[in-house]
């Protein structure tokens, strides 16, 4: 049995105490150690995006980092995207421009969209396009998701 | 797809991780950004012992400039690289390559350094730092080398980095006085690995007129392949020719071998092109 490590985790804003294999990816904690199952896997080798989520405010794929890495690091995952009022401004935007079929891209989406928006408030076409260009949709089709990212800046924008 | 069991260390000083890769040798590896080595772990294509985790090592982030260039520290992402105001001023073919290096999400990971050590034959920083004629700095207990770029790609996602060395940094030559550079690709998508790709770097003399040529191309060998054109500067299709001669491209699922050497001898020339219109 290899050494097991305990490591905690802020996971959107909470402290998470977890005992894992070093091998553990932090998708697999997140989703099988600590039930946060909003992060979804898809290819596990860093091509499909679903598995995206914040490390200290940044996207990178859980699927490709070691929870063990991020030990005592801040991890934001789809849900600690929301407030207390409610879905955030990008998830409010993919529901009203349907930037969500299934829905299984759609938290790497969310977490990537959001801090895309976070550098860069009023991005254009391209620059939406290069941000969400490691994220794939097998049946949304681009278009709407591109939309969703435009709208979300607009209601960024209204509420700031 | 789950990476195969190995024992885990954790480092927080360059003296620390030299000691464990010294003490675990040929059966350990460095993790870095994890952006190459994780998806080989999952895949079960690697299986290491030891897995030397350097993300908490201190003082290896460092992005410099020093005389004649800039050194990259090992822990340096792509997008820090990316950002670095040193970086730009020094060399913008780094800038350049980094764009075409993955997407965004997998940049604010992976290192430069990590990427230079895995040596893809279908990267563009080991293309960049072979054209330019940089270095990359392999610690070990007590000692440490600077080895040539050119000595450093050995093959296939093989560099001289040999057990229990660590690559501390690498070094990138700044650009000269009238030097432009250019790196064009063509992938099936977007961030994608190129099918070819070509780096270029033209120098002028006071007059105006080519004194030296060079491309690095990537995907169309075992290494980054560099081709010296000064001789048939400013005929770029000459000198496009001269390329697609020199290079060995293999053909696989995503192009034939002379697929390949279509394109390759097309970025050529537009990358001499630009580059020339660059300096
Ligand atoms: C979807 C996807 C697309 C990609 N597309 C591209 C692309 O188009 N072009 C491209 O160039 N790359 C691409 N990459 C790879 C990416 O650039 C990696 O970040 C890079 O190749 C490796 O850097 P790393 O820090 O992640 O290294 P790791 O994955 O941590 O390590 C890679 C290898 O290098 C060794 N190593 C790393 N650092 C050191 C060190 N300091 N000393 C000794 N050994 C070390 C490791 O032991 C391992 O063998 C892609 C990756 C993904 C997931
Ligand atoms: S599951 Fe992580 S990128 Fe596909
Ligand atoms: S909504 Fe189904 S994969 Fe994107």
């Amino acid at each position: 049995m290899p050494d097991l490590h305990e490591i905690s985790l802020i996971v959107n804003g909470v402290v998470r105490e977890v005992t894992v294999p070093a091998r553990r990816l932090l998708s697999d904690c997140l989703r099988h150690d600590l039930g946060l199952t909003g992060t979804h896997v898809g290819c596990e080798h860093g091509v499909c995006g679903a598995c995206t989520i914040l490390l200290d405010g940044e996207p990178a794929r859980s699927c490709l980092t070691l929870a063990v890495t991020a030990a005592g690091h801040e991890i934001t995952t789809v849900e600690g995207l929301a407030g207390d009022d409610g879905p955030s401004a990008v998830q409010r935007a993919f529901r009203e421009c349907h930037g969500l079929q299934c829905g299984f891209c759609t938290p790497g989406f969310l977490c990537t969209a959001t801090a895309l928006l976070r550098e860069n408030p009023a991005p254009t076409d391209e620059e939406v396009v290069e941000g969400l260009s490691g994220n794939l949709c097998r049946c949304t089709g681009y278009q709407n998701i591109v939309k969703s990212v435009h709208r979300a800046a607009e209601l960024l924008a209204e509420e700031s | 797809m789950k990476p195969p069991p190995f024992d885990y260390h954790a480092p927080t000083s360059i003296e620390q991780a030299l000691a464990v890769l010294a003490e675990v040798g040929a059966h350990g590896k460095v993790l870095a950004g994890g952006q190459s080595l994780i998806p080989l772990l999952n895949m079960r294509l690697a299986a290491p012992d030891h897995l030397v985790d350097i993300n908490r090592v201190a003082g290896l982030d460092a992005v410099e400039a020093e005389p004649g260039g800039v050194r990259v520290g090992a822990l340096a992402r792509h997008a820090a690289v990316e950002r670095s105001a040193a970086v730009r001023s020094a060399q913008p073919l780094i800038g350049q390559a980094l764009r075409l290096v993955a997407h965004p999400v997998i940049r604010n990971r992976g290192t430069v350094v990590g990427s230079l050590v895995h040596a893809d034959p279908s990267a563009e920083l080991p293309a960049v730092l072979a054209l330019l004629g940089g270095s990359v700095r392999l610690a070990r207990v007590d000692t440490e080398r600077d080895v040539a770029a050119e000595d450093f790609f050995v093959g296939p996602l093989e560099s001289a980095t040999e057990p229990g060395e660590l690559a501390v940094s690498a070094f990138f030559p700044a650009l000269g006085r009238r030097t432009g550079t250019a790196f064009v690709e063509v992938a099936r998508r977007h961030g994608d690995f190129a099918m070819a790709g070509v780096a270029a770097l033209v120098g002028l003399d006071d007059e105006g007129a080519v004194m030296s040529a060079r491309v690095a191309c990537i995907s169309v060998g075992p290494a980054p392949v560099v081709v010296d054109v000064s001789a048939q500067a400013p005929d770029w299709k000459a000198a496009a020719r001269a390329v697609q001669d020199r290079i060995e491209p293999e053909g696989d699922i995503h192009a034939t071998a002379d697929y390949r050497r279509h394109l390759t001898g097309v970025l050529a020339e537009r990358a001499l092109t630009q580059a020339a219109a660059d300096a």
